[in-house]
Formats: C-alpha cells, sequence, structure tokens
C-alpha cells in the first residue's frame, strides 16, 4: 500500500519537474500564435488565443531578422567542420603513448593550459584586432576553431581503440595519415557524430564573439541579434515599417515568434542528440 | 647527451605527427597564449594608443586599486554566494529526479521525462532570457498572474534586489538539471544488480537499498561533479556570465553583479583595460588553485584522470 502512494507521489513530482520545463515554451508559442490584443489583455497562458501567424510572417519578412538567420547558418556550415577537421587532426597524434609520440605529453599540457588559464577579455580582444578581423565573418570561426574540450574527449575515446588493428595497418605500410582517417575515424563515428552536434550547438548559441566582435549590426549572427532585441531592447534596430506593423503585431508576440524560430534549429537537431549523448557522456564526463 | 641521437631519430619518425599537430598549435598560440601575454597590462597603465611597449609601468598599483574598489569586496560575496548555492542545488536536485527515475518502472514514461528535462541544457541564455523576461515578468508574466489568483502580491523576479539571485540559481538548476540527471543515470548503469539480489534475500526494503547500494554507487560521481564545479567557482555557475549578463540591470547590481559582468563593464564600458585584467588575473590564478587542488582530490579519491 504504501509502495502504491509512493509510487502516485513519484509520479506527480516528476511530471511537475518535466512540465516545469516545458510550460516555459508552451508558454512562449502560445504567445507568439495569438493576436496582439489578446496578448495584451493577458488572456493568453498555454493556449494560442485568436489563432494568427501575423508574428512569424512579421519575422520572416523582417530583413534584419533574417540576414542574421543565414549568417548563423553559414556560421554553423564553416565552424563544424573546421572544428572537426582540428579536433581530428589534434586528437590522433594526442592519443599515442609517449613512447609511440615523444612530444606527446608536452603538446597535451600545452593544450590543458589554455583550459585553465586565459588572458581575459580584453587582450583577447586586442589580438584578435591585430589579426585584423574585427568586422570579419572569420573572427566567429577561427578564434575558437579548436575547442579543448571536445579534445580532450575524442583523444580519451582514441586512445580506448585496441592498438592491435592499428599495428597491423602500420606493419603493412600505412602511413599515419592513413590510419587515421581509415581506422580511427571509421571506429569512432558515434564519438564523432556527438562532437558533430555538440559542435553545431555551440556554435548556433554563441552570441558574445558576434556582439563584440562585429562593430555593425547587419553582421550579427542571430543570437548577438538576439541579445540585442529581447534583452536590451534596443529600439534602434527597429526601423519605421517596424512601427508601422507593430500595431498588428506587438513587441511580445514578435519577441516571441523570434525566440521560437531561433530554437527550430535546436529542436531539429535533438532527436540526435538524445541518440548519442550517451556516448558523449560516457566517453567524457564519467571516464571510469 | 647519450640520448641525443635516439631524439633525433624519434623526431624524424614523428615528423608527421606533429604536422598534424600543427594548425591546431598555431591556433591557440595565438588566440590562447598571445592574449596570456596581453596580461602584462594588468602591471601598466595601457593605454591602446601608446601599446605595450610604451605604456607606463605601474607596478601593483592596478591590484590594489581594485582591492580598494568599494564593490569589489560586494562582487566577490555576489559571486561566491551565487556559485556555491547553484553548486549544490546541481548536485542535490539531479541526484533526487535520478533517484525518483530509477524508481519509475514505465520505461516509456521515464524516457519521455528525460527527454524533457535535458532539453533546456541546449539552448543558449539569450533564448532563455527570451523566455524568463516573458514568464517572470511582473505586469505581464504567466507565474506572477498565477500567484494573484492566490491573492500574493506579484514579484519583480529579475528587478528586486532580493530575488534576481535567488532567480539566477533557481534558473540554472532548472537548466542543467536535466543534464545532471543523465549523468548520474549513466553512473547507475554501472552498478552491479546482483547487489539488490542479495540485498533483497537479506530483507533490505527499498529505503535501505537506496542508502546502502544506490548512495555509494553514486558516490564518485557526485564527488566528482562537486570537485568539477570547484574550479568554476568565481564563474558563478557553468555560464554564469551569459546567464547574469542577459538578465540583470543596474538596480540589482548590489546583489547580482558578479566578477566577470564587472570585468565586462570596466574593460569594454568605461575602457579601464588595465584594470579589469587585473581582475582578470586574480580570478584566474585563484580558479587555477582551486582546479588544481580539485583534480588532486578527484584523483585521490576516485582515480579520475583526465590527461
Amino acid at each position: 500500500m504504501s509502495r502504491k502512494i509512493f509510487n502516485v507521489f513519484n509520479v506527480s513530482l516528476l511530471v511537475l519537474a518535466a512540465l516545469s520545463c516545458l510550460l516555459p515554451m508552451i508558454n512562449i508559442l502560445a504567445i507568439s500564435m495569438s493576436s496582439s490584443p489578446a496578448v495584451a489583455a493577458g488572456k493568453v497562458t498555454l493556449w494560442p488565443v485568436e489563432f494568427t501567424l501575423q508574428s512569424y510572417k512579421f519575422v520572416v519578412e523582417k530583413p534584419e531578422f533574417m540576414k542574421a538567420f543565414i549568417i548563423s547558418v553559414l556560421k554553423v556550415l564553416a565552424g563544424v567542420p573546421v572544428n572537426m577537421l582540428l579536433t581530428i587532426l589534434v586528437s590522433y597524434p594526442l592519443s599515442k603513448t609517449r613512447a609511440e609520440f615523444r612530444s606527446r605529453n608536452i603538446y597535451m599540457w600545452f593544450f590543458v593550459v589554455t583550459m585553465i588559464f586565459s588572458g581575459g577579455l580584453v587582450p583577447w580582444y586586442m589580438i584578435i584586432s591585430k589579426m585584423h578581423l574585427i568586422d570579419s565573418f572569420w573572427a566567429l570561426i577561427i578564434p575558437s576553431a579548436v575547442p579543448v574540450y571536445n579534445v580532450v574527449l575524442l583523444t580519451n575515446f582514441f586512445k580506448s581503440i585496441p592498438k592491435g588493428i592499428e599495428e597491423a595497418a602500420l606493419i603493412d605500410g600505412a602511413s599515419h595519415w592513413t590510419t587515421m582517417w581509415k581506422i580511427y575515424v571509421p571506429l569512432s563515428s558515434a564519438s564523432i557524430a556527438t562532437l558533430v552536434l555538440f559542435s553545431i550547438v555551440t556554435h548556433w548559441n554563441s552570441w558574445f564573439e558576434g556582439l563584440i566582435l562585429m562593430n555593425s549590426p547587419e553582421k550579427y549572427p542571430l543570437q548577438s541579434y538576439l541579445q540585442t532585441i529581447i534583452v536590451n531592447r534596443d529600439v534602434k534596430l527597429m526601423t519605421m515599417q517596424d512601427a508601422r506593423v507593430l500595431a498588428a503585431v506587438s513587441e511580445r508576440t514578435s519577441r516571441a515568434a523570434q525566440v521560437f524560430v531561433a530554437t527550430i534549429p535546436v529542436l531539429a537537431a535533438y532527436p540526435f542528440l538524445q541518440k548519442y549523448f550517451t556516448t558523449g557522456i560516457v566517453v567524457g564526463a564519467i571516464k571510469e | 647527451m647519450v640520448t641525443y641521437p635516439n631524439k633525433r631519430k624519434s623526431f624524424k619518425r614523428d615528423i608527421p605527427l606533429h604536422l598534424m599537430m600543427l594548425p591546431g598549435v598555431i591556433i591557440l598560440l595565438i588566440f590562447s597564449y598571445g592574449p596570456m601575454l596581453g596580461l602584462v597590462m594588468a602591471f601598466q597603465n595601457f593605454s591602446p594608443s601608446r601599446g605595450f611597449l610604451h605604456s607606463k609601468w605601474v607596478g601593483l598599483e592596478n591590484f590594489r586599486y581594485v582591492l580598494g574598489l568599494p564593490n569589489f569586496w560586494e562582487v566577490i560575496r555576489n559571486t561566491l554566494l551565487i556559485s556555491v548555492l547553484k553548486i549544490i542545488g546541481s548536485i542535490v536536485v539531479p541526484v533526487i529526479v535520478t533517484l525518483l527515475l530509477n524508481e519509475l518502472r514505465h520505461t516509456g514514461l521515464k524516457r519521455s521525462i528525460q527527454t524533457i528535462v535535458y532539453f533546456p541544457h541546449f539552448l543558449s541564455w539569450i533564448i532563455l532570457s527570451g523566455i524568463l523576461i516573458d514568464f517572470l515578468s511582473p505586469s505581464e508574466g504567466i507565474i506572477n498572474k498565477f500567484m494573484t489568483v492566490f491573492g500574493i502580491e506579484p514579484i519583480y523576479f529579475l528587478g528586486d534586489k532580493f530575488w534576481f539571485p535567488i532567480t539566477m540559481i533557481l534558473t540554472e538548476i532548472w537548466k542543467e538539471f536535466g543534464y545532471g540527471t543523465i549523468v548520474y543515470l549513466a553512473a547507475l548503469t554501472a552498478i552491479d544488480p546482483t547487489l539488490y539480489e542479495s540485498a533483497k534475500m537479506d530483507g533490505a526494503g527499498r529505503i535501505k537499498q537506496v542508502w546502502h547500494i544506490t548512495m555509494p554507487g553514486l558516490k564518485p560521481t557526485i564527488l566528482l561533479m562537486t570537485v568539477l564545479a570547484l574550479g568554476t567557482i568565481l564563474n558563478a555557475g557553468t555560464n554564469g556570465f551569459e546567464q547574469i549578463f542577459n538578465m540583470y540591470s543596474p538596480q540589482v547590481y548590489k546583489t547580482g553583479d558578479i566578477i566577470d559582468t564587472l570585468v565586462y563593464r570596466l574593460g569594454l564600458g568605461s575602457a579601464q583595460f588595465s584594470v579589469a585584467t587585473a581582475i582578470g588575473m586574480i580570478k584566474s590564478i585563484i580558479s587555477f588553485v582551486l582546479l588544481t587542488l580539485g583534480y588532486y582530490i578527484a584523483r585521490k579519491t576516485s582515480d579520475y584522470q583526465i590527461l
């Protein structure tokens, strides 16, 4: 009997926890799909009132939003391959033992130190400006080209690959280059898939670089643009035409629609993230 | 010098490996080690027009100035308070949720709950700020509307000195508990199921089993997560800057301003480059000490090895 009471209590508590994660998203979705008078009157909670897609139409037709969206897509398309290529190239030598690669430990420390120390915000900005990357698209790609945390994860995974296969290949005259691409990479496809997804999410979500390193808002990726719209409520980025449409589409509904559109790519990637995360986590967080 | 030819030989053998390292090493040299050289400006009265070579050296003047700032200690206190409560919450909540999930027999429900609670981890603080600013608003927010139904006065969660840090702590726990749960659930799978069988034979109830088998099984992971969190204690959470920067405002500086937001305002806001860098340096050193200590403890207690 007490077991039954516990089960009821347990299920309701867990459902409550899940709802707490779900409700804010549903709320924002409902606001984005409701008419602005209904929203202003406070009638909208979890279901759209006077359903309309006006806010989405407004967002999609808003050139600043679409421009920022495209920059973010390009950032992912350029940034993720660069991240992955450098991660694989670096993780392969680092996964060797000291007997196989004499300088291995020195390199490992070289990487780990960057995880612990940083020069701080101002010197970082100055280096990037010295490299003439300010206002350049590549400022969003190159300074973060080597994700050191991912390197540690992949190195650990590469280490777990049985040496026998590699030795056979090397005896047959395969070079390191061939061994890496033909043996290590295919054998760790699940881990690499995890890292690709993490890298996509990181690139999609990053906003600080865009905000700091781009002088003109037209060059902002989506999250930096949203930062100015949502967080700073920067009215300078609103055009005259916006003001006209705002009568029908309120600031609040359009904000909600923009938040939701920016979430769609993460939602789309989520099933894949779900599929691979255990591998990613087993490799990383609780390697025992 | 006996090893010399050997070294040379191994270098020659390793050339392809060195070449593979090269691109990554160059990027880090420029964008991670480069800024570390810039730390010298903490000892200068740096002005960009003069550069590093011609700016005036002032010794420890900037550090003295920082320690004398009235709001510096306030900021340290805020950072530590927010950090410590976040660390405690983000251990306790996921462990409880893991234990509760573990008692669920219905796998479909179990998986759905896991899927939902893990999701906020993947959203940026920009998106979440957008959602939360609306959700928590005193005039329009659904939470406050709900509370007025019960006759509770609306609370300005993001604009009130008392509520702001609490909101930061709770929203971070809310964002990350799903991720923690996944980690602890993974640790549970490593527990030998026969232990439960034999405990049952010996007449141990559910609570006894949790206390004597599940909890000890989780202990190394709990310890590890705590220790790793120590290294981020001056960041006020895993992404404390991103969270607080996007939700704070001048009226909550007294309780909500943290080291990183102060550095941002001093460095990029009011162009006090040297002072901002000095604070960053103090932070880096303390974090390093804590991280080393934490790593040492983790290694001693759970054989954890990162490298």
